[in-house]
């Protein structure tokens, strides 16, 4: 664990910040590290029957048993095989108001990275391929973009939608 | 230090509270009995001693009178009524709200109707004997010689002779001297010990009892001389361990057991959040132990495996251990429901009998105590809307008297808890209508008795026309279901109109760890709870191919359905050659799994699924196997249930 690290996800990306960049799906993403545990190598990920493919797998982390999620599916990115460069990253977040350990799945993750607020952007109202609510905003650094997921907005959803799936079922 | 006796003493005194307020109930029943005022009376007197020695002198002023009023009790001088069980009930609120640092002006009112109770009743007229009156009563025997010397190192502990003296004072000592006899020289005086002793005279009317509960806190080590003086009329020979003598009591027909003597177990209270420490680090060290095993089995060092088995001996036996320690009787709560009926008894003008059945069925503490709640609200629904006025039952032939019963018995790997009452019983077209017009389900919607009766289950439907004073407070039943749900529960309504209604919860014995076979399904592995697994078969050839279409299985002359996990579970690949059938059970239903091996048992430490896969139903957890990779946890009733939709839809 990352020692003195707030378990919480920071509210907002605006202030100056520290990210941690990886691919997903060819294009760059980054992640707070306030809220980045560790990044492991995949290890045995159990797949998980029926499941939906945003939270398909399981894994061990020291004896913790946590779901592997994969974020190109909220962010409708292309999705590629595994590879040598595939890492996980195991994040710190809030689900259903409490605080989780889930792991998110990472092409290739490549530096931790300053991010000062003026370097965010809104995202952009036209032109954006994701699905504009789980997009919190865009990072600049040097020449290239990154997007910064709204892991909250991503995973509520995922929490809402399954929940009217057993509505249905009942 | 002094923070840490403070908050034991608040945790003693709040059990003290518990087992007089559950010993004060128990009377109501037997008013009789003996050693049950004794219990109470002891009770009260401890609470009292400890009050006093943590500086709480509201609550040890308030119960010194009161335990004065009720020795009138105790003595026989005054029978147990109802009046004074209810009376008792509301003192011993009073004192954890004193406890609490509540006001203690209450106090007064409720001694004051105490004092009028008892003389009032046809007790002789005396006035609740005051400390030190009593001596000239009842001095049939002779008067008590006594030595006593406590440990020496009581001081360091925190026990205060002077307290004691002040009691024995009370019971009406005189004589009292010193005993210098074990004072060293001043240079071998060690200043925090005790050297003195005691010897005193006490009237003969005190029983021994009285005066051995003086020491209740000093008995280690303890030193008690105690001699009776031949003086007195009826020269009665005392064995030092021989129960109080009934004494001049009306009821002395009634047969005395001897009280049992207090603490015979030593016991140790710990904080909770420590044995949920331990019972993680036994889940590691299950973990570990089974790496561990993987191991050695690998290298056949038989040195090696020697050493393995053991540890892992060490590990069972430890789990086992960890979890009995874990494990609690259901009767830790349910004073609090007898205490409830009482209540309700006079609030709702009805009649109401409570009735407990298998007290001793044990559950892991985090169920019991998450189970509280859900049961109260349950308990006060079924008097509230449940049980009829007298009347109504007297017009429907029932007994005056409404009955809720609370039973507990085990099943398998599950305890089913149920609670019936005789009352009205659901009117299942009433919830379908409210249902409807609460939005909950579809006028044109298809529903059997059992889904209408399960919809009070869900949120935001409640068919009380008047919200009455006692179910508009605390849960609701989607509350309580949605407990038993995240207690890996399962909830079940019943009900037969005019006969009454029946809720069934069935609940895992353990949150923590569990016995698992665990099996392969193409070349996943899944664990099923090992007590869940009533025999394992081989699927028989007919059956094997894929699209057999049959359902069921002729097993001992029974049709047992049977599912195709490799369906069920989207694997690929073709089955095993030799395909197994494990047949499990939840309550009197039966499944058979199909599974492609049969790997073996194993302990398996529940970790609960993430909030991300809570609607899988299939899974009740998972857990990590000796080789560091997770499994998931098949959860039998939720398949067994799901095999019975199955085939009912199928029929229809």
């Amino acid at each position: 664990m990352m020692a003195g690290q707030d378990t919480r996800r920071p509210r907002s990306a605006r202030g100056d910040t520290t990210m941690v960049t990886l691919s997903l799906g060819g294009e760059l993403v980054g992640i707070p590290t306030g809220i980045l545990r560790e990044v492991i190598e995949p290890g045995t990920i159990t797949r998980v029957p029926n499941a939906s493919a945003f939270c398909g797998g399981l894994f061990n982390v020291r004896g913790a048993v946590v779901p592997l999620t994969d974020l190109r599916i909220p962010l409708r990115m292309r999705i590629s095989p595994p590879t040598e460069e595939t890492r996980i990253l195991v994040l710190d977040v809030v689900l259903d108001g409490t605080p989780a350990v889930v792991g998110i799945l990472a092409e290739e993750v490549h530096e931790v990275t300053e991010v000062s607020g003026a370097s965010l952007e809104e995202v952009p109202t036209v032109g954006a391929r994701w699905p504009r609510h789980f997009v919190e905003a865009i990072g600049r650094k040097g020449d290239r973009f990154f997007l910064i997921p709204d892991l909250d907005a991503i995973f509520s959803e995922h929490l809402s939608s399954s929940e009217a799936v057993v509505a249905l079922h009942a | 230090m002094s923070n840490d006796a403070d908050d034991l003493f608040l945790i003693e005194a709040r059990q003290l509270a518990e087992s007089l307020e559950a010993g004060l109930l128990d009377m109501k029943s037997r008013p009789e009995d003996r050693t049950l005022v004794d219990s109470v009376f002891r009770d009260l007197h401890t609470l009292k001693g400890s009050g006093a020695m943590f500086g709480h002198t509201a609550l040890a002023t308030f119960l010194h009178d009161f335990e004065t009023a009720f020795d009138a009790v105790r003595e026989g001088r005054f029978a147990v009524t109802a009046a004074l069980i209810d009376l008792g009930l509301r003192a011993c609120d009073h004192a954890v709200t004193l406890l609490e640092g509540g006001e203690a002006a209450p106090g007064q009112a409720l001694l004051a109707e105490l004092t009028a109770l008892i003389s009032g009743g046809d007790a002789p007229a005396a006035a609740p004997a005051e400390e030190g009156a009593a001596p000239e009563e009842g001095a049939g025997s002779g008067d008590w010689q006594m030595a006593f010397r406590l440990a020496a190192d009581c001081l360091v502990l925190g026990a205060r002779p002077q307290v004691l003296l002040d009691e024995l004072r009370a019971l009406g000592a005189t004589d009292l001297n010193p005993d210098f006899d074990a004072l060293p020289t001043l240079i071998d005086l060690e200043p925090d010990r005790l050297y003195i002793g005691w010897r005193l005279r006490l009237p003969g009317h005190v029983t021994e009892a009285e005066i051995r509960e003086v020491f209740l806190f000093n008995e280690e080590d303890l030193r008690l001389e105690l001699t009776r003086e031949p003086a007195g009329p009826p020269p009665e020979v005392e064995a030092a361990t021989a129960p109080p003598a009934a004494g001049p009591v009306a009821m002395a027909a009634a047969p005395t057991p001897p009280a049992a003597p207090p603490r015979e177990r030593t016991m140790m209270r710990v904080p909770a959040e420590r044995l949920d420490e331990m019972m993680n680090r036994v889940g590691e060290l299950v973990i570990a132990e089974a790496r561990l095993a993987e191991l050695v089995a690998r290298t056949g060092d038989a040195q090696l495996v020697a050493v393995a088995e053991e540890i892992q001996r060490l590990a069972t036996g430890m789990r086992e251990t960890t979890m009995s320690i874990r494990m609690t009787p259901i009767d830790s709560i349910t004073s609090r429901f007898r205490r409830l009926i009482h209540d309700l008894n006079g609030a709702l003008g009805k009649s109401i009998l409570f009735e407990v059945e298998g007290e001793e069925t044990e559950l892991d503490k985090t169920v019991i105590e998450l189970l509280a709640d859900p049961l109260m609200h349950l308990i006060r629904n079924s008097a509230d809307h449940g049980l009829e006025l007298p009347e109504v039952r007297r017009a429907a032939g029932k007994p005056e008297a409404g009955t809720i019963r609370l039973s507990a018995r085990y099943s398998g790997a599950e305890v089913v808890i149920t609670l019936a009452d005789d009352g009205r019983g659901l009117d299942v077209g009433r919830i379908r209508a409210r249902a409807e017009e609460r939005g909950l389900v579809a006028p044109e919607a298809e529903l059997d008795e059992q889904a209408t009766l399960a919809l009070i289950l869900q949120p935001g439907f409640s068919t009380a026309e008047t919200v009455t004073e006692l179910s508009g407070r605390g849960v609701g039943m989607d509350v309580v279901k949605r407990t038993v749900e995240q207690l890996r529960g399962t909830i079940e309504v019943e009900s037969v109109p005019g006969q009454g209604t029946r809720i069934h919860m069935r609940l895992p014995l353990t949150l923590a760890i569990i016995d698992g076979l665990l099996v392969e399904i193409a070349g996943e592995r899944y664990t099923i709870p090992l007590a869940a697994v009533e025999h394992i078969i081989e699927l028989p050839e007919e059956h094997a191919k894929r699209g057999d279409g049959s359902r069921f299985l002729n097993i001992r002359d029974q049709l047992v359905p049977f599912l195709r996990m490799r369906e069920l579970l989207g694997s690929e690949g073709p089955p095993a050659p030799f395909q197994k059938v494990v047949v499990a059970t939840a309550g009197e239903l039966r499944v058979g799994l199909t599974v492609d091996r049969i790997i073996g048992s194993s302990q398996t430490v529940i970790k609960q699924l993430s909030p991300l896969h809570s609607t899988l139903k299939t899974f009740s957890g998972a857990t990590v196997l000796g080789d560091g990779s997770v499994a998931l946890i098949l959860d039998v009733p939720q398949l067994v249930a799901f095999g019975q939709i199955r085939d009912s839809m199928e029929a229809a």
